[in-house]
């Protein structure tokens, strides 16, 4: 392996996003709240959504971790916002699927949560990158 | 000590990992094993297998002689007075809770307390922790000094008539302090408390010799010097171990068994309940032969050696930050600049370099560094200096490569 695998893994996107996290912080109000971790590795994500009618409203988390964690927990946030809840928890499926290897065929914009299909060939960093979307899952079935 | 020779008998490290030679540096997580060791197992399974202390049959027998023979062993290895002291079990996490079911719970009561230190394993906290829990006791800890070494100091001051129990590493798995077992034997001894050492990282890499070092309990694993997972080692002082009720209970470890009542085995299987792990200890075995054929001081030489080496290498690294003291054991826990340990190790393993990165089974210990999270490289006796510049040159193409694309 060489830089350019390293570059399948860690695209522009990703870092982006591990950089300049999107929907990070909390939210004022009433909202569920979800905390998760990976025991394995200390990632560790507190993920609130606000859920309206059916359809997540709002979606912001906090958290600690390495680039993939977090980078996926602020594409994962952007992917839900204002989606219904049933098309959300389709998308952690897809994005399940995905990280096994297989295609997103989809009419739901994922939005760059696609970016991280790279992962599906570090299966040490796969818990890495569906912690976000875990515990959405966790939350919207708690609630 | 001929290191291009040892590295032969270890069919592992002759392979291309991600179109790299394999420098593996996570032996503090568990080491590769030699040739001898796997033969040693091989060989059991194809010739002497049968389970021991009950086959009359000449399998049976066999068996029994390597399963003792293997204590005779570990007796001889760690200079403990008898093979009574040596109790065989699955690991070092087993031992610690051998002893902080069965002592600790029967020995503590409310006011008493059980002393640790913020730089264990969590497999030498949470049995302390459920066994106060259990008895009303309370768990304080000895506090660590700026460069994660513990003081005699402290120690003296802190162990009192009320502290029952001393528990700490041998050498830490995160900083690579090692610990001034003997002197801390002698405190706690004065106080009328038992020292109990997790010897996880301790047995691996120096010559042990639990009478010098006058501790209670020492525990290890087998997986960690060489030998399979699955076998591990308590020692514990004799008068200590035969004023202990067995944590396991069943086949093996009984003498007589009644309708309401039984009677245990004499030492040490009083608390081997259960078929042993037979091929295990074999092995262990053949690791010990092959440690003591190369020599513990010459590996102990030889790490120290490595130790002072990449310590010297890492300061050339830009950004790198390396926690726990100078004098250290053969192991380096680093954080490089901002990038997360998991994308460290992840881009050192495409160079084909091995490491760990997390929180190392010590998050208290996380927690006084004031990190989530580390990266880890542990050296053995297969270890080169050629090694370390590898490390070195990974982390500059790390560096480079999230300095690139950040």
């Amino acid at each position: 392996m060489s830089f350019n695998n390293l570059e399948s893994l860690y695209r522009q996107v990703i870092m982006d996003h591990y950089k300049n996290p999107r929907n990070r912080g909390v939210i004022e109000g009433d909202a569920l709240t979800v905390d998760m971790n990976n025991p394995t590795c200390g990632d560790r994500i507190q993920l609130q959504l606000q859920i309206e009618d059916g359809v997540v409203k709002d979606a912001k988390f906090e958290g600690e971790g390495c680039s993939i964690s977090m980078s996926s927990a602020s594409m994962m946030t952007q992917a839900i916002k204002g989606q219904p809840v049933a098309d959300a928890l389709e998308m952690s499926k897809l994005f399940s699927n995905m990280m096994l290897g297989g295609e997103i065929d989809t009419d739901l914009d994922m939005g760059d949560a696609e970016a991280l299909s790279g992962v599906s060939q570090f299966p040490a960093r796969i818990k890495c990158a569906t912690l976000a979307w875990k515990a959405m899952e966790k939350g919207v079935h708690n609630k | 000590m001929d290191v291009k020779a040892i590295r032969q008998m270890f069919p592992i490290l002759d392979q291309e990992v991600n179109g790299h030679p394999l420098v593996y540096l996570d032996s503090s997580a568990t080491s590769q094993k030699p040739i001898s060791v796997i033969e040693a197992v091989d060989n059991y399974y194809r010739k002497d297998n049968a389970n021991v202390h009950r086959g009359v049959h000449t399998l049976g027998s066999r068996a029994t002689d390597q399963y003792e023979g293997a204590r005779e062993k570990v007796r001889r290895f760690i200079n403990a007075k008898s093979t009574s002291e040596i109790i065989f079990n699955r690991g070092t996490t087993t031992g610690i809770n051998t002893v902080a079911y069965s002592y600790a719970r029967a020995n503590l009561k409310p006011g008493d307390e059980v002393l640790i230190t913020p730089m264990e394993h969590h497999s030498n906290i949470i049995p302390w922790q459920q066994a106060v829990k259990a008895t009303g006791a309370t768990l304080n800890y000895i506090p660590l000094q700026d460069d994660g070494t513990i003081s005699l100091e402290d120690v003296r001051k802190l162990v009192t008539d009320n502290t029952k129990v001393v528990a700490i590493a041998h050498v830490s798995n995160v900083l690579g302090t090692i610990n001034p077992i003997k002197e801390i034997a002698q405190i706690a001894h004065s106080k009328g408390a038992v020292l109990v050492v997790d010897g996880a990282q301790g047995v691996p890499h120096m010559k042990v010799d639990v009478q010098d070092l006058d501790c209670d309990f020492y525990a290890f694993s087998g997986h960690k010097m060489l030998a399979p997972t699955g076998i591990g080692v308590l020692y514990g002082k004799r008068e200590l171990l035969e004023n202990m009720e067995p944590v396991e209970f069943g086949g093996e470890m009984i003498d007589f068994v009644d309708l309401q009542d039984s009677t245990w085995k004499e030492l040490p299987w009083k608390f081997e309940g259960g078929t042993p792990i037979i091929a295990g200890a074999i092995g262990l075995a053949a690791a010990i032969d092959f440690l003591e054929d190369v020599g513990m001081d010459n590996i102990l030489n030889h790490e120290q050696k490595l130790a002072d080496y990449v310590m010297d290498r890492l300061r050339t690294v830009d950004d790198i930050k390396v926690y726990g003291p100078e004098h250290r054991a053969a192991l380096v826990t680093f954080n490089l600049g901002d990038v997360h340990p998991h994308d460290v190790a992840t881009a050192l393993d495409s160079y084909g370099i091995a490491v760990r990165a997390g929180h190392h089974c010590a998050q208290p210990l996380m927690k006084w560094l004031n990190v989530t999270a580390t990266a880890r490289a542990s050296f053995y006796l297969y270890n080169t200096e050629d090694d370390v510049e590898k490390l070195v040159d990974g982390l500059l193409k790390t560096k480079e490569f999230f300095g690139h694309v950040f």
